[in-house]
């Protein structure tokens, strides 16, 4: 590891308690260069995360960290962002966490468009209790719940956010790491609700189940099927199929929601 | 004193505690709307901006409790309001507030359930849910008004007890004390004693979360921004705030949870007294419930019967000493409420057989009448 | 040369045994073979002199367990 990103981690808690292979850890590797970047000063950022193992990482992060119960990070981070709008406030969830348990709590924070930087790690599936299927487990992937292979639609958790009215909404994967930095970086900078996919892996339960072979494999897939969404458009609708599309895919200037609501404090004390 | 010294106001139940916030310095509350509680957050959501503090409506009961807490970890005083169903959702971040320690208040106007059950007429059916709603062993807080005044006062103590013991405290009303309309004198500021978070002390080196002060077990608890990068989890943890799976760490944090609490009765537990050194019979009452209890015994005190009152303004912790002092002078206890004996066991066990106990349970919405009260104490007398 | 720079050259990459998991992940994909695994599985190195600085086992080891020195050739 870089001496420069050594500071915003708790070393003596590592190593952390992923699996062998687990890409969460490179993950968040790409959120603290980002943090690096965007020159976020450690005393005034809050780290949000519900439950689950990507939720994990706040405990190895040197910040103010709120590890909190499952699904309901969003609305923690939304209690802490509008007592005190100067602090920034990021979440980390996964694809459990934040889009089952907790998928109302997103698609109202989108709604509001207030300033949280979500970071949500996508591994297909629960992995802290042991391998079941997830809102985002493709059609078809074997779990311990869907021994036969799952047969519901996952979401498509970026389409959702943008709907729901999120002003910066990206994707990327844990193969691309200098990609997902800037789409963190980016996320950082907008003064809104941010939302990032990250692809990350399972090896020891989505992998194993589904024969995706070891960890690396699993990391050049992603290589693979993974897509920029420049690279997108140039390619017709034959090309595309299978492939995921990273990048920025969505960004709109919208008021924010805790400016909002100083104007009322604003305009109530002006009485 | 003239006349326009005197702040008395027509206030509802609902509306006293909303203002008692705001006279204890609630900086943050965040609400779903629900009947018979709902007065409180549209209160608020007026009068918040106006004192500088944010108002927010979650998209639902579990993100309202999540929030307040996320708040309270700024420094924020906060509280969040509801009935029944919305505390039933509650209960998971309840939990989450005590293990974390974060201050905060959550007021329940008790309507009759179970489920969505008859809104929204009156019941204490969520005397036992506010013990041991949230899972797992935990001490609690709860206060229960009887009057409109009380609203604004206990929800002023309710705040103090929160930032003193660093924990969510309960206010309890119900329907007919939310709704009712009374006089309220407004204190006067620093007539009520306002209590503010212990901090740790200014250039703290090595500040450890969750390590508590000996003489009172409470941790000072700095805020997210001061400058101190802490770890808050509702996993079981030691004094850093990180978690852990040793057993005698797990267990020492779960009896300081409690020690605290315990430490602090003095402080916590409230009741009132009402002519009960004579009494054959003792009504132990709270809530709504009281008045009626306050009415009976001032008509069986005409017709010379010997009838006292303990009224319970702190339910939890129990005040098991006060029901015992009282249960060894008196041949009988009636406890009214309106639920199926939720506290009357409690008194039953509490008095370890020295005085006989007698419940009424009104479990129909209807309020229990002093007529109900006299019946009963002609009954046991 | 500087002691910095033989050093760097005689040892591009350093692996923290300590945090490695043996996952694979960086001997897999390194392009020229610099890391091998040990009899645990855990990364060693083993062909210092075909490190090109190119990062990819730095940038995806999980574990945060290795560091290579000096910049891209």
């Amino acid at each position: 590891m870089l001496a420069h990103l050594e500071k915003y981690f708790r070393t003596e808690r590592l190593p952390h308690i992923w699996c062998p292979g687990c890409a969460n850890g490179i993950i968040v590797k790409s959120l603290v260069e980002a943090i690096d970047k965007a020159g976020l000063d450690q005393d005034k950022t809050v780290i949000v995360s519900g439950i689950g193992c990507s939720s994990r990482a706040p405990g190895y992060l040197n910040f103010n960290t709120l590890h909190t119960t499952h699904g309901r990070a969003i609305a923690f981070a939304t209690g802490v962002k509008l007592a005190n709008p100067e602090l920034n406030v990021i979440v980390v969830t996964g694809d459990g966490d934040g889009t089952s348990i907790g998928g109302n709590h997103l698609i109202h924070g989108a709604r509001r468009n207030i300033d949280l930087t979500v970071l949500l790690f996508n591994n297909s599936i629960y992995g802290m209790t042991g391998g079941q299927y997830s809102p985002m487990s493709p059609q078809g992937a074997k779990a311990t719940t869907s021994p036969y292979g799952n047969i519901e639609r996952p979401f498509d958790i970026c389409n959702l956010v943008t709907a729901s009215g999120a002003s910066y909404v990206a994707r990327g994967n844990s193969y691309h790491t200098s990609q997902l930095t800037n789409l963190i970086y980016q996320g950082l900078q907008n003064k809104g609700f941010s939302f990032i996919e990250a692809i990350s892996t399972c090896p020891v339960y989505f992998g194993r189940k589904n024969k995706l072979g070891r960890p690396a494999d699993m990391l050049k897939m992603q290589k693979e099927f993974c897509i920029s969404k420049e690279a997108a458009e140039k390619m017709s609708a034959e090309e595309k199929a299978g492939k995921v599309i990273t990048g920025v895919l969505h960004y709109a200037e919208l008021p924010e929601y805790t400016e909002q609501y100083q104007k009322i404090v604003d305009k109530c004390q002006r009485r | 004193m003239t006349v326009t010294d005197i702040k008395a106001k027509l206030m509802q139940g609902n509306q006293a505690c909303a203002e008692g916030a705001i006279y204890a310095g609630i900086n943050f509350y965040a609400g779903y709307p629900i009947t018979p509680s709902t007065e409180i957050a549209e209160v608020l959501a007026e009068r918040m901006p106006e004192e500088g503090g944010k108002f927010i409506q979650m998209e639902d009961e579990i993100a309202s409790m999540a929030a307040i807490v996320g708040a309270s970890l700024t420094g924020a005083k906060t509280m969040t309001a509801t009935s029944g169903p919305g505390f039933s959702l509650k209960q998971e971040n309840f939990g989450y507030g005590i293990v974390a320690e974060t201050p905060c208040v959550v007021v329940n106007v008790q309507r009759l359930g179970p489920s969505t059950g008859g809104p929204t007429a009156p019941a204490q059916g969520d005397m036992m849910q506010a013990r041991w709603g949230t899972h797992g062993d935990h001490p609690v807080i709860a206060l229960c008004p009887s009057t409109v005044q009380e609203c604004f006062d206990l929800t002023v103590k309710a705040f103090n007890l929160a930032e003193e013991f660093r924990t969510p405290v309960l206010l309890l009303l119900d329907e007919v004390i939310g709704h009712m309309r009374e006089r309220v004198f407004v204190p006067q500021p620093g007539e009520l004693e306002v209590v503010d978070r212990i901090k740790p002390e200014a250039g703290t080196q090595n500040y450890l979360a969750y390590q508590p002060v000996d003489s009172t077990l409470v941790p000072p608890m700095a805020s997210f921004g001061d400058g101190y990068r802490f770890h808050v989890t509702g996993l079981l943890h030691d004094e850093t705030g990180f978690p852990t799976n040793n057993s005698e760490v797990m267990g020492s944090l779960i009896e300081r949870l409690h020690q605290k609490i315990e430490r602090g009765r003095e402080k916590i537990v409230i009741v009132e007294e009402i002519d009960i050194d004579d009494a054959d019979v003792v009504i132990i009452a709270y809530g709504c419930v009281a008045r009626s209890a306050q009415k009976a015994q001032k008509m069986a005190r005409k017709k010379g019967q010997k009838v006292g009152i303990l009224r319970l303004i702190t339910v939890w912790p129990f005040p098991e000493e006060e029901v015992l002092r009282v249960a060894e002078k008196a041949k009988a206890l009636i406890v009214p409420e309106m639920n199926r004996g939720q506290i009357k066991d409690v008194v039953q066990s509490a008095v370890v057989g020295k005085a006989e106990v007698y419940g009424i349970g009104n479990v129909d919405g209807e309020m229990v009448s002093p007529c109900q009260i006299l019946a009963k104490i002609e009954e046991v007398l | 040369m500087s002691m910095n720079a033989v050093k760097e050259q005689l040892e591009p990459v350093v692996v923290n045994l300590a945090w490695c998991k043996g996952c694979g992940i960086c001997y897999s994909l390194c392009p020229t073979k610099v890391l091998s695994s040990n009899e645990l599985g855990k990364s060693i190195v083993s062909e210092p002199n075909k490190c090109t600085r190119c990062k990819i086992c730095e940038n995806h080891c999980p574990d945060y367990a290795i560091t290579v020195m000096g910049v891209k050739k």
